[in-house]
């Protein structure tokens, strides 16, 4: 069974190749472009991992975090910021959130799709 | 037997011993080594305050009413040490800064250096110690004539005898007069501070202690074996034995409690106890251990007071007892006099008469001396502190004012302050000959003393008023003082010049003319009876009554000028001002150096001028040589040393002959006021500045963390498309097999993101353009519609990705307008690109539009092209469609969605839209899109 990873981020361009990466390491995957889009997301599709921004328009991802994990049957689900916000106290508050993990932009690609590899085999 | 020879030879070398011991002083303080200065010097010294009185007088009054007779006096004084030590310490204070000479100076000084109050207190003070004076004479002169007729211890009361009393008297009181003037004004220079004279008091009060001391041994211990003895025999005769207890009635109570009073007052209000415990005081401190010592000096002296009383009424009862007429007339009650056939024996005398009954020839010589020591000590100290009133505050004042003289010119005036003084001394002692001569001899030595005690006591309210009061005016001082004056005199002189015969019986008995209302044994009909009051009791009561209720209600009802302002707050607030007294001048103008050289040199002499300069100069690093004008902290400095001499109402004058400038008039004073306001202004105005400093720093500060966000937005702008061609690029290189249209896609991102990278760089670039003011305009005629074409070009695939639906609505006409065509194309790509960015991520729906708009403004009318972009996104709501425009700022800040780019986009725009004569502005409502208009003026 393929794990399910879903991407939130507002940025079509990012967007693009992150899909290309986990589709090529055989990953399921969906895209929201909102914080509330990809909270609906969470609750019907239940993704193992989520790739999450933290400026999106309305709701932010610290926000969405925030709600997943307040959520008991969410708790399984791994979570790994995506963020340009590289300032430490950015990541400090993100991994406050119970982040699995806070990856800043620009990334390397082979890190990203390593570190996503790391967290689901641990399960 | 006791040759005459002898006891003058005595006394004339035991004054020689003390002007040896004057003379060593002085010495010693010229060579700065002061004997003076300590607390022991000190507090002897303020043992001048034991005079005849004490040495004699004590002893008959204890005879006639037991401990309450005397014992007060002594208890009063102690209790002012012990109690009112901070009230001495501030008086000795402001003395010391205002360099006061006298009781009168000190009064006059604190009413605005009032010439009018020195000539009050000095006239006061003289006629209320001549009553003191006479009591010394009195005393020297019967102790003189009793041990002249050594071992007969009977004065004689018939006329020969007593003019051959007077005689004596008006020798000792020329002896006295004239060893005062050598005593007191032995120097040419005229200081208020006399150190070889303290250490003679000194030393003449160890010699009264001894010698009371000695005579208090002699009979408790010589004729009876200690005190029990002693009581024990006293109380075997009834007329000793009603002295054991007190009787407290009325009387003796208010009696009593009206001489505490008194003796409080007059340790520190007697001119010679001022002089000592305030004029002549070295160091401050020394007061500490006065505090004690003094209060110890007096149970000392007054320790063996009773046993002498006592010794003396049992040897002289018995004799009383084997005489014939004596045993006749003695009374229920002792009265002091004792009338035996060849004379009379006076209690005020026993320690001598007893001795000299008891054969002691050595010591009732050295108790003759003893008294005399007390007498004289005061006589010279008094006549010193009195001359020197009377000199500075009533002859000197006169004699300045009257313009005959041509006192200015005179070049040195040293010589006839000390003419002044010297004749001052002669005729004070001759008042108190002459009180002696017509009105002693029915009084004691202690009832006399009491009527000195009460004028003094007048001072009381403008010195303790004055100094704890910065209300008490002038006015109110001058009238309480007045008042009291006149009380004193009527209550107490008159009823002792009528007890003498000089007016009538009747007076006192049925008052003036027959009115009783103003009788002055009891004033304004006051029942002394009821009261209890005795005479003193009586006077001291409506004197000072009259007194206090005058200083406060004048005071309170009369204004102060502007000398007695500043008076009053140096001499209340002397611990606050006590260091820039001489910074606080009253003198706004200046006096040549010379002048005032020459002012000083008149009345110090030239060598203490010289000193005085040259110390002055060393301590303000002055050079004479080049210093011509003297600055008012110089003529306050002037002022000060010359009162010391002068007092300082005369000292006043005197300056004031020099200065050009009178002292501060209204006019001055409103100046100065009015420099205080410019003041008031000035520091207004730098409040201000400050506040607007502070607020510029928070406004820096603002900025400072606006910069910070700008530099976090931006790095997060550059972030982004960063990201993308980062992500791609490894993307295409990792996987070289990747098929045709993936990559040309990807690369195709890649090059958009760059793109959009450069567009931020050049956002900020421009930004930091405009910032920094380097904007060059390339200016041209164009049609504006050209711009928006050019415009929607640039940004198509930007609104063809979103799948926006774009409307054009641009009228047929042309709107031309003169502009740099690459920065309103910008605009326009900022707008738009806004627009796309906030637009409904579903349906979004773009307006961009022109029209051409006239608007009237007064008589003119001007035509502008009126451009708008409208989205249909979230919207900005009111707060932020102000801030929108600012730079750094974003309508959706921090946290909460996304932001409006770098935050300088609109910025760029809004410069961009100023500089072309135009307007920009936005229009929205939450949730219901936004519509950015802005104007430019359209060409004809």
């Amino acid at each position: 069974m393929k794990k399910k990873i879903l991407i939130v981020d507002d940025e079509p361009n990012i967007i693009v190749p992150l899909k290309f990466l986990m589709k090529q390491n055989n990953y399921d995957v969906q895209t929201a472009e909102t914080g509330e889009k990809a909270l609906d997301l969470i609750s019907s599709w239940q993704p193992d991992l989520i790739l999450l921004d933290i400026m999106l328009p309305g709701m932010d991802g610290y926000e969405v975090c925030q709600k997943i994990r307040q959520e008991k049957e969410f708790n399984q689900i791994k979570i790994v910021f995506l963020s340009a916000m590289a300032r430490s106290i950015d990541i400090a508050k993100g991994m406050g959130l119970a982040a699995d993990d806070y990856i800043t932009k620009p990334f390397a690609t082979d890190y990203v799709v390593n570190k996503i590899k790391e967290l689901l085999t641990d399960t | 037997m006791l040759e005459q020879k002898i006891i003058i030879f005595v006394s004339f070398g035991y004054m020689g011993l003390l002007f040896a011991i004057a003379f060593w002083g002085d010495k010693r303080a010229e060579a700065g080594k002061s004997i003076i200065s300590n607390p022991y010097i000190y507090a002897l010294s303020l043992a001048v305050y034991c005079t005849a009185w004490t040495f004699y007088g004590s002893v008959g009054a204890a005879s006639r009413s037991g401990a309450t007779g005397f014992l007060s006096i002594y208890l009063g004084p102690t209790l002012m040490m012990i109690l009112g030590w901070p009230v001495l310490r501030k008086i000795i204070r402001i003395s010391r800064i205002n360099r006061i000479t006298s009781i009168a100076d000190f009064i006059a000084s604190r009413y605005g250096k009032s010439a009018t109050i020195a000539g009050a207190v000095t006239i006061i003070a003289v006629l209320g110690i001549v009553p003191y004076m006479s009591v010394q004479i009195k005393a020297i002169s019967t102790s003189f004539q009793l041990i002249s007729q050594y071992p007969d211890v009977y004065m004689a009361k018939t006329a020969t005898s007593l003019s051959a009393t007077k005689d004596t008297a008006f020798s000792v009181a020329i002896l006295l007069a004239l060893f005062s003037v050598v005593f007191g004004t032995r120097h040419l220079e005229v200081t208020e501070r006399h150190e070889g004279l303290v250490a003679a008091i000194a030393f003449e009060s160890i010699v009264k202690l001894i010698a009371i001391i000695s005579v208090g041994l002699f009979i408790t211990y010589g004729l009876y074996s200690g005190f029990g003895d002693l009581f024990t025999q006293a109380s075997l005769v009834p007329k000793i034995k009603q002295l054991f207890v007190m009787e407290v009635n009325a009387s003796t109570f208010t009696g009593w409690y009206n001489a505490l009073f008194l003796a409080m007052m007059a340790i520190f209000l007697l001119p010679r106890q001022f002089q000592m415990i305030v004029v002549e005081n070295v160091d401050e401190n020394h007061l500490k251990k006065a505090v004690w010592l003094f209060p110890l000096y007096l149970l000392a002296i007054n320790i063996f007071v009773i046993p002498i009383a006592f010794g003396g009424m049992l040897h002289f009862f018995e004799q009383c007892a084997s005489d014939p007429v004596c045993k006749q007339t003695l009374p229920e009650t002792f009265s002091g006099i004792l009338k035996f056939t060849n004379g009379i024996v006076d209690a005020d005398y026993f320690s001598l008469t007893l001795l000299m009954a008891k054969k002691q020839q050595g010591l009732a010589l050295f108790v003759f001396i003893g008294g005399m020591s007390a007498a004289t000590g005061m006589v010279i100290v008094e006549t010193i502190a009195l001359s020197t009133m009377v000199c500075n505050d009533l002859v000197m004042p006169v004699l300045l004012r009257l313009p005959f003289l041509k006192l200015e010119q005179k070049s040195d005036l040293s010589r006839l302050l000390l003419i002044i003084r010297r004749v001052s001394i002669l005729l004070i002692i001759l008042l108190g000959y002459l009180y002696f001569h017509y009105v002693v001899e029915y009084y004691s030595l202690v009832s006399i003393g009491m009527i000195s005690f009460t004028a003094v006591a007048q001072f009381c309210p403008a010195v303790i008023g004055g100094i704890f009061w910065k209300g008490a005016t002038r006015r109110g001082a001058l009238w309480g003082l007045l008042a009291g004056f006149l009380i004193w005199l009527y209550t107490l002189v008159l009823p002792s010049l009528g007890q003498a015969g000089f007016l009538s019986q009747d007076l006192l008995t049925n008052g003036p003319f027959g009115i009783e209302f103003l009788n002055p044994t009891h004033l304004f009909g006051l029942d002394v009876q009821l009261l209890g009051f005795d005479q003193y009791t009586h006077a001291v009561f409506w004197s000072m009554f009259t007194n206090i209720a005058l200083f406060i209600g004048v005071s309170l009802f009369s204004t102060q000028n502007a000398m007695e302002r500043k008076q009053a707050i140096l001499f209340v607030d002397v611990f606050k001002y006590s260091s820039e007294s001489e910074k606080s001048s009253f003198w706004r103008e200046t006096a040549s150096v010379a002048d005032l050289r020459m002012l000083l040199e008149r009345f110090l002499g030239k060598n203490r001028t010289d000193d005085a300069l040259s110390l002055y100069a060393r301590q303000h690093n002055i050079n004479w040589g080049k210093k011509l004008i003297a600055d008012a902290g110089l003529v306050s400095h002037a002022e000060k040393l010359l009162a010391g001499a002068i007092g300082s109402a005369s000292a006043l004058v005197m300056v004031r002959s020099v200065v050009e400038e009178e002292p501060l008039g209204m006019d001055e004073i409103m100046h100065i006021l009015d420099e205080t306001q410019q003041i008031i202004i000035y520091s207004q105005e730098l409040e201000k500045a400050t506040k607007d400093l502070e607020a510029a720093n928070e406004r820096l500060k603002e900025l400072d963390r606006l910069k910070n966000e700008f530099i976090s937005t931006v790095t997060h702008e550059l972030r982004t498309p960063l990201t993308s061609v980062r992500a791609l690029a490894e993307i295409v290189q990792n996987n070289p097999d990747l098929d045709a249209q993936k990559h040309h896609r990807f690369v195709g991102i890649i090059i958009k993101e760059s793109e959009r990278l450069s567009r931020l760089i050049n956002n900020v670039l421009d930004f930091q353009k405009i910032e920094s003011g380097q904007i060059q305009w390339q200016m041209t005629r164009l049609d504006f519609r050209e711009v928006i074409e050019d415009s929607i070009f640039s940004t198509g695939q930007l609104i063809e990705e979103k799948n926006i639906d774009l409307t054009l609505d641009i009228s047929n006409q042309a709107g031309f307008v003169s502009g740099d065509k690459d920065r309103l194309i910008q605009v326009m790509v900022n707008l738009i690109s806004n627009a796309v960015k906030f637009c409904d991520p579903e349906y979004g729906k773009i307006q961009v539009g022109m029209y051409a708009e006239t608007i009237k403004t007064g008589g003119n009318e001007n035509r502008y092209l009126k451009v708008f972009v409208k989205d249909n996104g979230i919207g900005i709501s009111k707060k932020d469609q102000e801030i929108v425009f600012q730079k750094f700022r974003q309508a959706v800040a921090g946290s909460k969605g996304r932001p409006a780019g770098t935050g300088i986009g609109l910025t760029i725009t809004q410069h961009i839209i100023d500089s072309h004569g135009g307007r920009i502005w936005v229009d929205s409502e939450l949730k219901k899109g936004a519509t950015f208009f802005f104007t430019l003026p359209l060409l004809q």
